[in-house]
């Protein structure tokens, strides 16, 4: 299916959760709802003729000096059709949290897991939602436009490893 | 054709530190611990083409406690910082570290959220290798200090306190 019939059939099938579609170098956008994304998620997987089979992406993006918003990205790719869809959902930056799609696309659960652990986004009902990739003692979110990107915990390790060098 | 053909039927006297010494510098094991793309280089220095196998040192252990040089190759991060320390505590006296690669030296060019800036912090340091990544002779040339200080050492004082003054 090219770009247009696939945002047709989006929108004829979900008139209320679009928010708005772009293409950019003949890479389509649909941005939606979030109280929209396992309908749309499912809808996308299961319609015979979109198929989309394969999450290649999930990730976090923090545009909150500008919209206010956090956004989640899906990266959407058909194996059977090699057609591509990439999805955006805004989400109001004081309590960030969206429902999970690991029940659609298995392999959300650890991407879900990054955006989880570098934006502080919360996946509603996702089986694991622990961090992925920062120690289990890190505070806050370090990809947030708001943490100091030298934000190191603690600021030198050689209070815990040095100690008795330091002292003597 | 033996030592024997040289010096005939004779005796050789030297200090038992020389001799300790010499023999901990010609057979150093060590153990690679690669982070980053500076462990690329390190594997090429075992290889033919640069073969540490001259310097007596080819031999790497992935365990710690057949090693007695640590080779921190690479970028070290606060979640592995536990993971280095542990391997370095579990190295028989007397070892030896190596930090190389700007990273392991001081960050390098990772003034980030989640990288350690400098080795040190972590453990005590006897050579930092700078370079990114440094050549794979820089490396010969950082075991080669190694030896040179390890010469230098009193194998009846060495302690992990001795290097930790570094």
């Amino acid at each position: 299916m090219d770009n247009e019939a696939i945002a047709t059939l989006i929108k004829t099938n979900f008139p209320d959760a679009i928010i708005g579609s772009g293409v950019f170098r003949n890479e389509l956008t649909i941005i939606i709802k979030k109280e929209f994304i396992t309908d749309i998620a499912k809808f996308l997987k299961e319609h015979q003729e979109l198929d989309f089979n394969f999450l290649s992406d999930l990730c976090g993006v923090d545009r909150v000096e500008m919209d206010g918003v956090f956004e989640v990205v899906y990266h959407l790719y058909s194996i059977y059709k090699n057609h591509r869809l990439r999805l955006k959902v805004p989400i109001p930056s004081n309590e960030p949290h969206i429902s999970t799609v690991t029940g659609v696309w298995k392999t959300a659960n650890w991407h879900e897991r990054e955006a989880y652990d570098m934006f502080g986004i919360k996946f509603n009902n996702h089986p694991d939602l622990r961090k992925i990739l920062m120690p289990d003692d890190f505070e806050g979110h370090p990809l947030r436009k708001s943490y100091p990107i030298d934000g190191r915990q603690p600021v030198t390790l050689r209070g815990i490893y040095r100690k008795d060098v330091d002292e003597a | 054709m033996g030592l024997e053909s040289h010096l005939g039927d004779n005796i050789l006297t030297t200090t038992l530190n020389t001799m300790v010494n010499w023999a901990r510098k010609s057979a150093l094991w060590p153990m690679p611990f690669g982070l980053a793309c500076c462990a690329i280089e390190m594997m090429a220095v075992v290889a033919p083409r640069y073969d540490l196998a001259r310097f007596g040192a080819e031999v790497f252990r992935f365990s710690p406690r057949q090693s007695d040089l640590m080779i921190v190759a690479g970028t070290l991060t606060y979640k592995m910082a536990p993971v280095a320390r542990r391997i370095y505590d579990q190295m028989p006296e007397p070892k030896w570290v190596i930090a190389m690669g700007a990273c392991a030296v001081s960050g390098g060019v990772f003034n980030t959220y989640s990288v350690v800036q400098g080795l040190d912090q972590v453990m005590p340091v006897d050579v930092y290798l700078p370079g990114c990544p440094p050549r794979p002779e820089a490396l010969i040339h950082a075991i080669m200090e190694i030896q040179k200080k390890i010469e230098k050492e009193s194998f009846i004082s060495k302690t992990t306190a001795d290097t930790a003054k570094s």
